[in-house]
C-alpha cells in the first residue's frame, strides 16, 4: 500500500496534511519573523518609547515628558544646521553620482574599444567601491592634508594655492566630504546602469537614425527613456542611504570645524554617545526614521509598479 | 572622399574616448595607488616635497609592524570571524525564507514583503539607540554575538530579496517532483534546490561578507576593548594615536581591504550581476 492511499483510508488524515501544507510556509519564515521582529520592530518601537522620556539608558525611573524633546529638537540651531548639511551633502552627492555614474557607463558601453580594454577600464572604475568608509576616510585625509599630494598638484599645475586645510577651513570642509563621498559612490550607479545600457534594443538606436536625430537627441530620446525606472529606483536608494551616512564624516571631520560638517547622523551619534542624553538623541533619530520611511515609500512604490 | 573624413571622424571620436577614459581611470585610481604607494615608504617620506608615487627606499616594513603586532593582528582574527558567522547565519536564515516567498501562496506574504523590503531603508543610527540598550540588558555587550546578531538586521533584507529573486529563476518543477513523490519540504529544499542555486548562494555570500567586513557604527558603539575592535575600527584607533604612522595607517587599510578585493577578483560577474540587481547597499 503506497502512503497516498493510506491518507485516503482515513478520513481527517488527508484534511491534516493539508493543514500541515498550508502552514509550511510559516515555518520556513519563522527564523525571518523572528529576527526582524527582535532586530527591527522591538527597537524601533523602544526609540519612539524613549524620545517621549525625560531620559533613559542612563536615567533607571525615566518619567515621561510629551513632546518636549521633540520641542527641543526642532527648535536646536545644530539640528537646523545638520539638516541644511545633510540635504547639501546628500543632493551633491547623489545628482554627482547620476552624472559621473552615466557618463562612465557610457564610456564603458563604447563600441569603439575591444572588450578586454573596457574590461580593464571597468575594474578601474569600481575600485572606490571596493573600499569601506573607514579606509576611504583616513586616504582622503592623506590626500587632503595641507602638505598632502592634492595641494602639492594644485599648486604645481598653478591652480591652486599652498597648503590649503580641505578638511578643517570652515568654507571648504562640507564641499571636501561630499566629494569624497562622490569618490565613493559613483561605481554603484554606474553598474546599474551599464547592464541597463547593455539592455537597451538596438534597434531603437536604429529607428532613430532612420528618423534622422543625431548623439544628443538619441541619448535624450531613447537612452534616458530606456534607463529611467533603473535611474529612479538608484536615485532613491542613494538618498536613503546618502542620508545615512556616518562613517565617512565620523572619520575625516567628526562634524566639524564648528559643526559645518554635521549631519544628522553625526548629530544624533554625539547626543547619545558623547552627551548621554538618550532620550534626545532617540527624539532626533525618530526624526531621522520619518525622514527615511517618505523616501521608503515612494521606493517600495517604484518597485512594485517595475515588478 | 566622404569615406576618408568618415574614419578620420571615427578615429577623432576614438581617441575622445580613450581620453576620457583615462581622464577618468585617474580620478578613480590614483587615491588607490597612492595609498599603496604609500604603505610601502617610511614615515619620514610620506610628506616629503615634491612627493613621489615610487619610492627609492621601498621597504614592507609597515606591513611587518602591523602582522607582527598581536593587538593588529587580534582586529583581523575579530572581522573575519564576525564576517564568517554572519555570512552563514543569514544564508540559513534567507535561504528558508527564500524558498517560502519563492514556492508558496500563504496569507500575509505580501505584507512581510513589503517589511522586508522597508527595513533596508531603516537608518542605523534609529536602531543602534535601543540595541546599544538591548545589548547590554542582555550581556551581549562587548561581545562577538552582539555585533553578529547586529549585524543580521543589515544581512537579512537583501540576502532574503535576492535569494527569492534567485529561486525564482529556478524551474518550479525540479523540487515540486520531489515533494510530489513524499519526501519532505526540507528534503526538496536542501536536496534539490539549494545544490543548482550555487552560484545565487556564493554571490548573496560574498554580499553578506563584505557589509559585515566593512560595518563601522555598531562595531564602533557596541564593542569596547581593543581585544573586541574590528578592522575598521582598528583603522581608527590607528589615527588616534599621538604621532601619525601615516604608512602604517596605509598599510593596515590595503591589509583590510584584500578580502574583498579577493572576493571581487574572483567573483566578479557575481558582484556585477548583484549590484546590477539594486538590491545591494553601496
Amino acid at each position: 500500500m503506497t502512503p497516498t492511499s493510506v491518507d485516503r483510508t482515513r478520513p481527517g488524515a488527508g484534511r491534516l496534511a493539508k493543514a500541515r501544507r498550508g502552514s509550511e510556509p510559516y515555518a520556513f519564515i519563522l527564523p525571518t519573523a523572528v529576527l526582524l521582529t527582535v532586530l527591527m520592530i522591538v527597537p524601533i518601537v523602544m526609540v519612539i518609547g524613549y524620545s517621549f522620556t525625560n531620559n533613559v539608558i542612563t536615567n533607571k525611573h525615566p518619567q515621561l515628558v510629551g513632546l518636549q524633546n521633540y520641542l527641543e529638537i526642532l527648535g536646536d540651531p545644530v539640528f537646523h544646521t545638520a539638516v541644511i548639511n545633510t540635504t547639501v551633502f546628500t543632493l551633491g552627492s547623489v545628482a554627482a553620482h547620476l552624472v559621473l555614474g552615466l557618463a562612465f557607463a557610457m564610456l564603458l558601453n563604447t563600441p569603439l574599444l575591444s572588450r578586454l580594454t573596457k574590461a580593464l577600464f571597468r575594474t578601474i572604475y569600481i575600485l572606490p567601491w571596493l573600499f569601506t568608509a573607514a579606509v576611504i576616510a583616513v586616504l582622503w585625509r592623506l590626500l587632503l592634508s595641507p602638505n598632502g599630494v592634492i595641494n602639492y598638484l594644485l599648486d604645481s599645475s598653478g591652480i591652486g594655492s599652498g597648503q590649503i586645510e580641505w578638511l578643517s577651513n570652515p568654507s571648504l570642509a562640507l564641499g571636501s566630504v561630499t566629494f569624497i563621498n562622490i569618490w565613493a559612490g559613483y561605481p554603484f550607479f554606474m553598474i546599474s546602469l551599464l547592464a541597463g545600457l547593455q539592455g537597451i534594443p538596438q534597434d531603437l538606436y536604429e529607428a532613430a537614425t532612420v528618423d534622422g536625430a543625431n548623439g544628443i537627441q538619441k541619448f535624450f530620446s531613447v537612452t534616458i527613456p530606456q534607463l529611467r525606472p533603473i535611474i529612479i529606483s538608484m536615485l532613491l536608494l542613494d538618498l536613503i542611504w546618502t542620508s545615512q551616512q556616518f562613517a565617512l564624516i565620523w572619520m575625516t571631520t567628526g562634524g566639524g570645524p564648528i559643526n559645518v560638517t554635521e549631519m544628522l547622523s553625526t548629530y544624533t551619534y554625539k547626543l547619545a554617545f558623547s552627551r548621554y542624553e538618550f532620550a534626545l538623541a532617540s527624539t532626533s533619530a525618530v526624526l531621522v526614521l520619518a525622514l527615511s520611511m517618505v523616501l521608503a515609500v515612494f521606493y517600495v512604490r517604484h518597485q512594485r509598479a517595475r515588478d | 572622399m566622404t569615406m576618408t573624413k568618415r574614419s578620420r571622424n571615427r578615429l577623432l571620436m576614438k581617441a575622445g574616448v580613450i581620453l576620457a577614459l583615462i581622464a577618468g581611470a585617474l580620478f578613480a585610481g590614483f587615491p588607490i595607488l597612492w595609498m599603496l604607494s604609500s604603505s610601502f615608504k617610511s614615515n619620514g617620506e610620506i610628506f616629503e616635497f615634491p612627493p613621489r608615487l615610487l619610492t627609492e627606499d621601498f621597504s614592507f616594513s609597515a606591513y611587518i609592524s602591523i602582522l607582527t603586532d598581536p593587538t593588529k593582528v587580534r582586529f583581523f582574527v575579530n572581522s573575519y570571524v564576525v564576517a564568517i558567522a554572519v555570512t552563514l547565519l543569514t544564508l540559513v536564515v534567507a535561504i528558508l525564507a527564500a524558498y517560502a516567498f519563492s514556492r508558496f501562496e500563504f496569507r500575509g506574504k505580501r505584507i512581510i514583503n513589503v517589511v522586508i523590503v522597508s527595513v533596508q531603508a531603516v537608518p542605523p543610527i534609529t536602531l543602534l539607540i535601543p540595541y546599544f540598550g538591548l545589548v547590554v540588558v542582555l550581556g551581549l555587550y562587548n561581545t562577538y554575538p552582539g555585533l553578529i546578531l547586529t549585524y543580521m538586521v543589515f544581512t537579512l533584507p537583501y540576502a532574503i530579496i535576492m535569494m527569492t529573486g534567485y529561486f525564482n529563476t529556478l524551474p518550479r518543477e525540479l523540487d515540486e517532483a520531489v515533494r510530489m513523490d513524499g519526501a519532505g519540504s526540507m528534503t526538496a529544499l536542501w536536496k534539490v534546490l539549494v545544490p543548482i542555486a550555487v552560484p545565487g548562494i556564493v554571490s548573496v555570500g560574498i554580499y553578506t561578507f563584505m557589509i559585515a567586513w566593512n560595518e563601522y557604527l555598531f562595531a564602533l558603539t557596541l564593542t569596547k576593548t581593543e581585544d573586541m575592535r574590528t578592522v575598521p575600527i582598528g583603522i581608527q584607533l590607528l589615527m588616534g594615536q599621538h604621532s601619525y604612522q601615516w604608512n602604517e595607517i596605509m598599510a593596515m587599510s590595503i591589509l583590510g581591504s584584500i578580502p574583498v578585493l579577493i572576493l571581487f577578483l574572483f567573483f566578479q560577474r557575481y558582484f556585477m550581476g548583484g549590484l546590477a540587481s539594486g538590491s545591494v547597499k553601496s
